[in-house]
């Protein structure tokens, strides 16, 4: 299933065209950043045998896409250097471009050597330039990690372009849906099945370690939490009462689970102690209460509870304790999910029919809306707190959305056929 | 504990059939199916990688019957027992006053058939999240499970599921579709 798709590259002022090769998955930029800075990504000098990984689109679109930056498209590149020492930083000023990177590949059989450049176009200053060796399969990897490093060195923030998502995606095979847990990287590419079932899967939960993952799966037609090893594939069944056995989430020392349980009667925050199999609950009474997150430092945990009537999220002191409500701004707000230093819940904010992605500042408690569909679901922090990847619908279709934490970016995985929902970025 | 036995061997048999292993499995289709609500869900014994690698896929446990049984007046559009799904308001899972009878005639029949087991599977439309929409589903499903309860049909006849917006009934999205999806559907066992 080699399909040739397009990557469209929209931004406010020029429009980019570009082809790239995936496993039926498109990357749509769809709204781009009038800020963003320029930077020419030349494509790398090639020697020896590299295959179809083209080291500058991998490096332009994870700049791109990230928000930061408005690449060059190489179309409009008055020259293509590879050399240091041929640079024209004329050239790049009349291009009105502040950043420059060149580079090399050279393959020797099972590895290559890359190395690259990044310069300041207006002084002609070198910046940054590296050497590295990588394995066959690994050129991908390599221009992620390229692209980490000019990020950085840019935006004074860790990158997160070499990171891992979830999601699960269901396809109609001979009319019957079939429900794929997958991991692939975060652009999408190298998508990798590690579950299957024609009943729902949901609610893949990382490991803090980005060893395991938890998940719901209704293959016995009940719903069940499952914790998995990628490495090896192991399985291992942690919750299997009557009711609902829903939202896993990984304390941030990954000792416990929090996850929802009616065993009890109505949908109840539990923590289960992965070592001593001890479950405590954290909730009671009549409600609705699910989703449970936890803050980072892991002292309290964030949940969706309708105790007001309505959905609306809540926070409790993750021993127990009292829960005190967090949102009071629109008639629905569900799904918190902390970014990794704490500053921002990101959640599913309801308010005239509308459900979209927004994040509440916790310092402030001030709640912006981010995403502009209306049926925007399950969002999820970038490591790096830059992005928040979400499940969009798209012309009757669930796909894989990512805005910028400001909302000034906002690009849309998209795959060829199916649905894909409930999306989870590695840390 | 007759017909949680049954369910037990035909789950154990579709995962014979799927290349798993019995003794594995085993802890987890029981503690599934186990009406105690002090069974620990925690399974100790790790499964096999082999069993959920890619391509290989979660076994469907098909434990149920067709419910192929029934008799004509599940068929006949004149009786409430030909209606087995019961629709919801927006966010509500009070079963409204037009779906009063319907649930009734499942209830009465339930009650004349002690041996029936029936699955309350509930849904909710796709707004919202989803493992919200989960907990929504269930409680629909328990408030039509209170009402045949009330007529006197015992518990062990009654499961209560919920799959949330995982399977809609119709694939739109917009209200026409929605209404459609906010439901509880009665399954015959």
């Amino acid at each position: 299933m080699n399909l040739l798709v397009r990557v469209l590259c929209f931004s406010m002022l020029t429009s980019l065209w570009s082809l790239a090769q995936a496993e039926g998955l498109t990357i749509e930029i769809t709204k781009g950043s009038q800020s963003a800075i320029p930077i020419a990504v030349v494509p790398f000098a090639q020697q020896g045998t590299i295959g179809n990984v083209k080291l500058s689109d991998v490096i332009d679109s994870d700049l791109s896409g990230s928000g930061f930056f408005k690449a060059l498209a190489e179309e409009d590149m008055l020259t293509k250097p590879s050399d240091p020492e041929r640079v024209e930083f004329r050239d790049w000023q009349a291009l009105g471009q502040d950043y420059l990177v060149i580079g090399q590949v050279a393959g020797n059989g099972g590895s290559f050597n890359i190395q690259f450049h990044l310069f300041n176009v207006h002084n002609g200053q070198l910046l940054m330039g590296y050497r590295l060796t990588v394995g066959a399969n690994e050129l991908r990897r390599a221009a992620h990690h390229i692209s980490d490093l000019i990020y950085e060195k840019l935006t004074g923030r860790k990158g997160a372009f070499n990171t891992r998502i979830a999601y699960v995606t269901s396809v109609l095979q001979g009319g019957a849906k079939q429900f794929m847990l997958q991991v692939a990287d975060a652009d999408g590419y190298n998508p990798r099945t590690i579950a299957e079932s024609p009943e729902p899967i949901m609610a893949p939960a990382w490991s803090p370690d980005g060893s395991k993952i938890a998940y719901v799966s209704f293959h016995t037609k009940r719903s069940g939490i499952y914790i998995q090893t990628l490495a090896t594939g192991q399985r291992e069944s942690v919750a299997s009462y009557p009711g609902i056995n829903g939202a896993p989430a990984f304390s941030p020392d990954g000792s416990r689970l929090a996850m929802t349980l009616s065993k009890d009667g109505s949908p109840d925050i539990y923590v289960l102690n992965l070592a001593t199999h001890g479950l405590t609950r954290l909730t009671s009474g009549m409600s609705i209460d699910t989703e449970p997150t936890w803050s980072p430092d892991g002292s309290t945990i964030v949940f969706t509870s309708d105790q007001g009537g309505k959905p609306q999220l809540y926070t409790v002191p993750s021993g127990g304790g009292r829960a005190t409500r967090l949102t009071f701004q629109g008639d629905y707000n569900a799904r918190g999910r902390f970014s990794a230093d704490g500053k921002s819940l990101a959640m599913v904010h309801g308010s005239g029919g509308r459900y979209r992605i927004a994040a509440m500042d916790m310092a402030s408690r001030t709640v912006n809306v981010l995403s502009d569909g209306s049926l925007d679901d399950s969002p999820s922090f970038a490591p790096n707190g830059s992005m928040i990847l979400f499940a969009a619908n798209k012309g009757g279709r669930s796909v894989l959305s990512v805005v910028s934490t400001d909302g000034a970016m906002q690009q849309k995985l998209d795959f060829q056929s199916g649905s894909v929902r409930e999306p989870a970025w590695a840390p | 504990m007759k017909l949680n036995m049954t369910g037990l061997a035909l789950a154990m048999s579709a995962v014979l059939l799927a290349g798993c292993s019995s003794t594995e499995e085993e802890g987890l289709t029981d503690s599934a199916q186990g009406t105690d609500a002090s069974t620990s869900g925690y399974n100790d014994g790790s499964m096999s990688g082999s069993q959920f690698g890619s391509g290989n896929g979660l076994s469907s446990g098909s434990a149920y019957g067709s419910g192929s049984n029934l008799g004509p007046e599940f068929s006949d559009p004149n009786s409430p027992l030909s209606k087995q799904t019961i629709y919801f308001e927006l966010d509500s899972s009070q079963v409204k006053q037009e779906f009063v009878p319907v649930v009734a005639a499942h209830a009465q029949y339930l009650a004349s058939h002690p041996g029936q087991r029936v699955i309350l599977a509930g849904h909710a439309d796709e707004r919202g999240s989803s493992e919200y929409n989960i907990a929504l589903g269930e409680q629909r499903a328990k408030s039509v499970e209170r009402m045949i309860r009330a007529q006197g049909v015992g518990s062990n006849q009654l499961e209560v599921v919920s799959y949330g917006e995982e399977k809609p009934a119709v694939s739109g999205h917009d209200e026409s579709a929605w209404q459609m999806n906010r439901r509880v559907e009665v399954g015959y066992q």
